[in-house]
């Protein structure tokens, strides 16, 4: 697995399992951090309107 | 230990929302007075029924279009029952058991407060839209539990 | 046996095949098997009542008069909640934490029999008590309602049983670091650890509540109880047992799934810091149980808001974790795209299956979480059956169907056999048919409760007010879920029944990633538990020392018992 993870380093020259690209995983956070505003404030709204 | 900087941006602004959900909340609660009920007094619930407070209380007017009322939520009632109100009234609701606890929910509104042996809890709303309210009790107290509700019709 | 722990760190992955040969000691497993098959009766026994209950709300169903819809429910949550959480618990950490520490000590076996045998005895004493209608006080038991004394005498079994299963694991965990110095303990034994000192905070609270107070009182020795300090004492240990579920998943999440997806643990001390801190600032979190409750003031309460907001920093860092060993595992595969890493997760392995369904599930049950606690918008949703909704995302979706991804290995693990193709295959059903009965039924109690339908209520109708005619529709849409999940509560039972008994002899291996590399080791000072235990008993104590006090100094009237029925 290891000759792989050196053989697809895209990047500059060779690259260990560790500094492989985390980018995909930023993105899927941030769709989170959309969800958590997003739930917030529909529920914080309602509060609003119902007081 | 390594921390990615991707993940130190992310906790960076995922505790962020976390601060402005927070920042708002405490705005609303200490400067703008819209925490939730909160109410600090206490009343043995074996002399409920009969304090000055609770025995035959009923709604009073006590200013203008602004009303009070003391209700004793028991086994399985609120006691007085329906109530009445001219639309754009205030209400302040004064709540003790009895018995057990209870939960005293008036729906479409945020009035939703427990009541629990022992406390006296207040919570106030305006009513300003017309039409009839249920009030109900949203916390299990015992076999009868799903017949304890009223209404309240704002005219 | 093979010493796992003799074998160097980082050929860990090559040493988890050889040791799987041997697998468990038999005394090991016996333990663990005992404990599940507990877990599993009440899985089936608290689904089916589950099952009823959606059926008395919804219209479908009148129950006959010996049994109240409220008895059913004590027993759903007795049974689901308290019972199969903990035997489950117990038996998964034991089993993995035999693996990785290279077996239980003698004395673990002991205290995990004996402590087995108090939770199994307080378990029927307490089932007894409500399935026969003399403990209608549902799982949260709030005083002064009182059930039949030996109803709460059951529940203290249970909870000293626990007690002894925490000291056992202690013995081991702490053996194998006087074995060992200088070593940094595997990572899932000091998830299994921080379960278990999670257990120990948890029980005490509800221990000292139920022998200190409520027992005396149920049986007439004390004429009151004061109902705020109940309330108090159960939400600290009901929200820690939620936490309890959590770090359970979570642990196969962290140590299993990098095995499954061919991939390694992200970062060993990222995660043992997500532990600690929710470890050290959990028990708190069980106050924005009681925001609308009389008698606690707003600044009071607004502290425990932030408590509990601390508790979802450790999730951010688990949502970062789990994405990026899964993004790494795709990587080194060679996936270049932006979101390819998706697509070759190991969709078609049960196993990941069940814990990536969860993972999911766990996005919007946190969210919901978030709101839950957020102070006056507590209104909004306390006591409606939206909470239901979110306790059965989080409970019912995220943790369950990590149980079942964790039985899928686990259960084949104990008993010697392989998973066949064929059961993998259903497995994988079982997932997809639990995860659409709950989005049906949690989504429809979101919906339903941000209406304003109460939770806890045999029925909705309220002599046909038209606020809750609106409610109707959800109501029906809760039971077909429910149906939808009693269906995957067979398929399981299936699923379990094969790997138990009936498929073919073989060795599985319990999946254990690789534990971490030399650049990323957690400092040693991480397994001394003193410093967390430590710390946490402060972050309580800035919790509950004022409001206890004041509840206890208060002059409190106290409450005479009113039985229920």
């Amino acid at each position: 697995m290891k000759n792989t993870a050196s053989a697809n380093n895209n990047h500059k020259g060779r690259k260990k399992y560790d500094e492989t690209s985390l980018s995909g995983t930023f993105v899927s956070v941030m769709i989170i951090a959309v969800f958590m505003i997003l739930s917030w404030f529909s529920v914080f709204l309602l509060f609003l309107e119902r007081n | 230990m390594h921390i990615h900087r991707y993940e130190k941006l992310w906790l960076i602004i995922g505790s962020l929302i976390l601060v402005v959900f927070l920042a708002i909340l405490a705005i609303q609660t200490f400067y703008l007075e819209m925490g939730p009920p909160s109410h600090a007094e206490m009343m043995d619930p074996q002399e409920v029924r009969e304090s000055e407070l609770f025995a035959d209380a009923e709604l009073t007017e006590i200013g203008d279009n602004e009303y009070e009322i003391a209700i004793v939520a028991e086994m399985f009632a609120f006691q007085p029952g329906d109530l009445e109100i001219p639309a754009g009234a205030t209400v302040h609701f004064t709540l003790a058991s009895p018995d057990v606890t209870h939960g005293f929910k008036i729906t479409d509104t945020n009035v939703n407060v427990m009541v629990v042996p022992g406390h006296i809890s207040k919570v106030s709303h305006t009513f300003d839209e017309a039409g009839e309210y249920l009030i109900l009790c949203n916390e299990y107290c015992g076999l009868g539990h799903e017949f304890m509700a009223n209404t309240i019709t704002v005219n | 046996m093979t010493h796992i722990t003799d074998v160097p760190i980082r050929h860990k992955g090559k040493a988890v095949k050889a040791g799987a040969i041997a697998g468990i000691s038999k005394r090991d497993s016996r333990l663990s098997i005992a404990n599940l098959s507990i877990a599993f009766i009440a899985l089936v026994i608290g689904g089916a009542a589950g099952l009823l209950q959606g059926f008395v709300r919804s219209g479908f169903l009148e129950l006959p008069s010996w049994i109240s819809y409220y008895a059913l429910l004590t027993a759903h949550g007795v049974l689901l909640v308290l019972v199969l959480s903990s035997f489950f618990s117990i038996g998964y950490l034991y089993a993995g934490t035999s693996r990785v520490l290279g077996g239980l000590a003698d004395k673990t076996v002991a205290f995990g029999w004996t402590g087995f045998g108090l939770m199994t005895a307080g378990t029927v004493i307490a089932a007894f008590f409500i399935l026969s209608g003399d403990a209608n006080v549902l799982y949260t038991f709030y005083t002064p309602m009182q059930a039949n004394p030996w109803f709460y005498v059951g529940l203290a079994l249970l909870v000293v049983g626990i007690l002894l299963n925490c000291v056992g694991m202690f013995i081991t965990y702490q053996s194998w670091r006087k074995r060992n110095p200088g070593e940094l303990t595997p990572l899932f034994a000091f998830f299994s650890n921080a379960v278990f000192v999670l257990w120990v905070f948890a029980s005490l609270f509800i221990a000292v509540f139920v022998v200190g107070m409520v027992i005396p009182w149920a049986f007439g020795w004390v004429p009151t109880i004061d109902p705020m300090i109940g309330r108090t004492m159960f939400w600290a240990f009901g929200h820690t047992l939620v936490n309890i579920w959590m770090l359970t998943s979570i642990s196969a999440w962290y140590v299993s799934m990098p095995k499954i997806i061919g991939g390694k643990v992200f970062s060993d001390s990222l995660a043992r810091v997500a532990v600690v801190i929710l470890v050290v600032a959990n028990v708190p979190g069980g106050f924005h149980h009681q925001i609308l409750d009389p008698g606690l003031s707003v600044e009071l309460k607004f502290l425990h808001v932030i408590q509990t907001f601390m508790i979802i920093f450790p999730s951010l860092m688990t949502a970062f974790a789990m994405l990026a060993t899964m993004e790494r595992a795709g990587r080194t595969k060679g996936v270049t795209s932006l979101l390819g890493w998706w697509k070759i997760l190991p969709w078609s392995d049960a196993r990941f299956f069940a814990l990536i369904v969860a993972m999911l599930a766990y996005i919007p049950a946190g969210l919901g979480g978030i709101i839950n606690a957020s102070n006056q918008v507590n209104q909004v949703v306390h006591n409606s059956i939206w909470v239901t909704g979110h306790l059965h995302l989080t409970v019912g979706t995220t943790v369950m169907l990590t149980f079942f991804g964790i039985s899928y290995w686990l259960i084949p693990y104990l008993s010697g056999r392989k998973m066949t193709k064929t059961i993998n295959r259903l497995a994988l059903a079982q997932t997809v048919v639990w995860a659409s009965g709950m989005l049906l039924m949690s989504g429809a109690m979101h919906f339903n409760g941000l209406l304003g339908s109460p939770r806890r209520t045999a029925n909705t109708t309220y002599n046909g007010h038209s606020a809750a005619s609106d409610w109707a529709l959800y109501e029906m849409l809760m039971a077909m879920g429910g149906v939808i999940l009693f269906i995957g509560i067979l398929l399981l039972v299936y699923i379990w029944i094969q790997l138990a008994f009936i498929a073919p002899k073989g060795d599985t291996d319990f999946p254990i990633g690789e534990d971490y590399n030399k650049k990323d080791a957690s400092p040693l000072f991480m397994d001394r538990w003193a410093i967390w235990v430590a710390l946490a008993t402060l972050s309580i104590a800035i919790a509950y020392v004022i409001p206890l006090l004041d509840f206890a100094s208060g002059n409190s009237p106290g409450s005479p018992p009113f039985l229920m029925p």
